[in-house]
């Protein structure tokens, strides 16, 4: 199976890979999948006072359309309030990625790992975390 | 030095050019039916296939008539352990095989098992042997077939063929070998191995594809297998239809030039796999799967921690290798090989294949070394879980959300 050429790209030239202070009351962390399942990913957001993501960064541990998709929810968060992070699809990165249907558990856990990061940063600051579907694979 | 670099030569091997110069004429002007018993058209093909039995019959030091033409291992590995169910079940029904098994083997024996066989899949240990204790006490006066891989395709292990056959023997058993990765590679002779049916196959040493031997004794025992397919009664009424005559006539070419070439090519191959393990495992946290004395001499199966496979062949592009680790949703679970020495699944997702053959050089092997070192080190350089363990964090004390 070949790749896309923007999984390709993002592959080569992750955007945004990192750490940030996971301890900072304006960071949030999330971190799903697991290692025994070949994919983790790590997303972090910084939200500043106007509710507004100034700054995310990632790592993952899994195949070239984990790292392509976690890289580029990185991309796409940056600039949104969190409201409106909170409404990206993992269908949107698939469309974006030219995901095959083999890879789409990729985006659902990049989906989880925004959704995660958000609920962290929420529950660090005295809001009350968002009810999630369950992860749907 | 050409890119990309081919390094999984265990999937298969490319024609050697002296093999295909050796098939080339009976495609053309020497076409015939190797079973037109009436006219010099079939009489040429015969004789193109009969050189051929000899020169597969010297590889594993048989004679002729014991080498049945297949159209590869798969089917040998059908026709042996189906075919000796079906002729022995007068005796019983008991067959012993291992977990590391090709997957010709395990889901041959998982079909007879439908059709009332007992199959007892034996275990391996941390390198990836057999117990022959464990072997021994699994035999039964029902068991008919132990049926154990020579070298093993994703790890290269060797099991201790002779050990094995006798424990076979000594309770009336046959015994049948996938030397599919071993033969060409390494001396295998079935008298002083004890081996009663071996199936290989050429294209995984320099042969054509879709074409393959099963060795079935004939003398002490005279070993029998039921025919799987009904036709003409070729290969001595176990193998019906057309002879493919190029095919076997490159296998026995193949098989010529494994023989005359195998001692000075194992040596070539092990130093230079040697060379590879060596430079990749002096990186943290990078471990050879697999028993390192009893193995064949050009495979290196290698788990760099805390990357995962298939993200790390992206990055080895010039590379051609294979990894245990299948990122699809259709098959989430890593290589059953590597989970059968007991490594962990994180491990397991972790490993890459390196095979290296006949057209492998130092050049390409430098460049290799290079190649995955960069490529590991990147992708640690994204890895979460790389991260965590450099602060010292016990990974298996997290709780992961299982997805």
């Amino acid at each position: 199976m070949a790749y896309s050429e923007k999984v390709m790209e993002h592959y080569t030239n992750p955007r945004n890979v990192g750490t940030l202070d996971k301890n900072s009351k304006s960071v949030g962390t999330g971190l799903v999948g697991a290692p025994e399942c070949g994919d983790v990913m790590r997303l972090q957001i910084e939200v500043d006072e106007n509710n507004v993501i100034t700054d995310a960064k990632f790592k993952t541990f899994g195949c070239g359309s984990a790292i392509a998709s976690s890289s580029l929810a990185t991309e796409w968060l940056k600039g949104k309030t969190v409201d409106e992070a909170m409404t990206i699809d993992n269908m949107d990165i698939v469309e974006e990625l030219a995901l095959p249907p083999v890879k789409i558990h990729c985006s659902v856990l990049a989906e989880d790992a925004i959704k995660s990061a958000i609920n962290d940063y929420r529950v660090k600051n005295g809001m009350e975390p968002i009810a999630l579907p369950k992860s749907h694979h | 030095m050409e890119l990309p670099i081919y390094l999984d030569n265990n999937a298969t091997t490319p024609l050697d050019p002296r093999v295909l110069e050796a098939m080339l004429p009976y495609f053309t002007t020497k076409f015939g039916n190797a079973a037109s018993r009436n006219h010099a058209f079939g009489w040429v093909a015969e004789e193109g296939v009969d050189y051929a039995r000899e020169q597969a019959a010297k590889l594993i030091g048989c004679t002729e008539k014991e080498i049945i033409f297949t159209s590869g291992a798969t089917e040998a590995d059908n026709l042996g352990i189906k075919g000796v169910f079906e002729m022995y079940q007068d005796k019983g029904n008991h067959i012993i095989t291992a977990t590391t098994e090709h997957k010709a083997v395990l889901d041959t024996c998982k079909h007879l098992e439908k059709l009332g066989a007992k199959v007892t899949y034996l275990s391996v240990k941390e390198d990836g042997l057999i117990d022959l204790a464990e072997l021994e006490a699994a035999m039964t006066e029902q068991t008919i077939l132990v049926t154990i891989m020579y070298g093993n395709n994703e790890i290269g292990v060797v099991q201790p063929i002779k050990e094995i056959s006798a424990i076979a023997h000594k309770f009336g058993a046959l015994f049948m070998t996938d030397a599919t990765q071993a033969v060409g590679k390494i001396p295998v002779d079935v008298n002083a191995d004890g081996i009663d049916l071996l199936a290989f196959s050429a294209h995984k040493m320099y042969g054509p594809k879709g074409v393959g031997v099963l060795y079935v004794r004939r003398k002490n025992p005279r070993v029998k297998v039921t025919a799987q397919m009904d036709g003409g009664g070729h290969e001595r009424g176990m193998r019906s239809g057309t002879l493919n005559v190029p095919g076997i006539v490159g296998l026995g070419k193949a098989c010529e030039l494994c023989r005359l070439e195998m001692e000075s090519e194992a040596a070539r191959l092990s130093a230079l796999r040697d060379k590879l393990e060596s430079a990749l495992t002096v990186m943290e946290e990078s471990y050879v799967n697999g028993n390192t004395q009893h193995r064949l001499p050009h495979v290196a199966n290698i788990s760099f921690k805390y990357v995962e496979g298939e993200g790390l062949m992206m990055a080895m592009k010039d590379l051609a290798v294979s990894s245990g680790s299948a990122c699809t949703s259709a098959s989430l679970e890593p290589s059953y090989v590597l989970k059968s020495l007991g490594l962990s699944d994180d491990l397991a997702h972790s490993s890459i294949r390196f095979g290296l053959g006949r057209f492998t050089t130092e050049e390409e092997i430098d460049y290799a070394i290079e190649n995955t070192k960069k490529a590991v080190n990147h992708l640690r350089d994204l890895s979460p879980l790389w991260e965590m363990f450099k602060e010292g964090i016990d990974l298996s004390k997290i709780e992961w959300a299982e997805h």
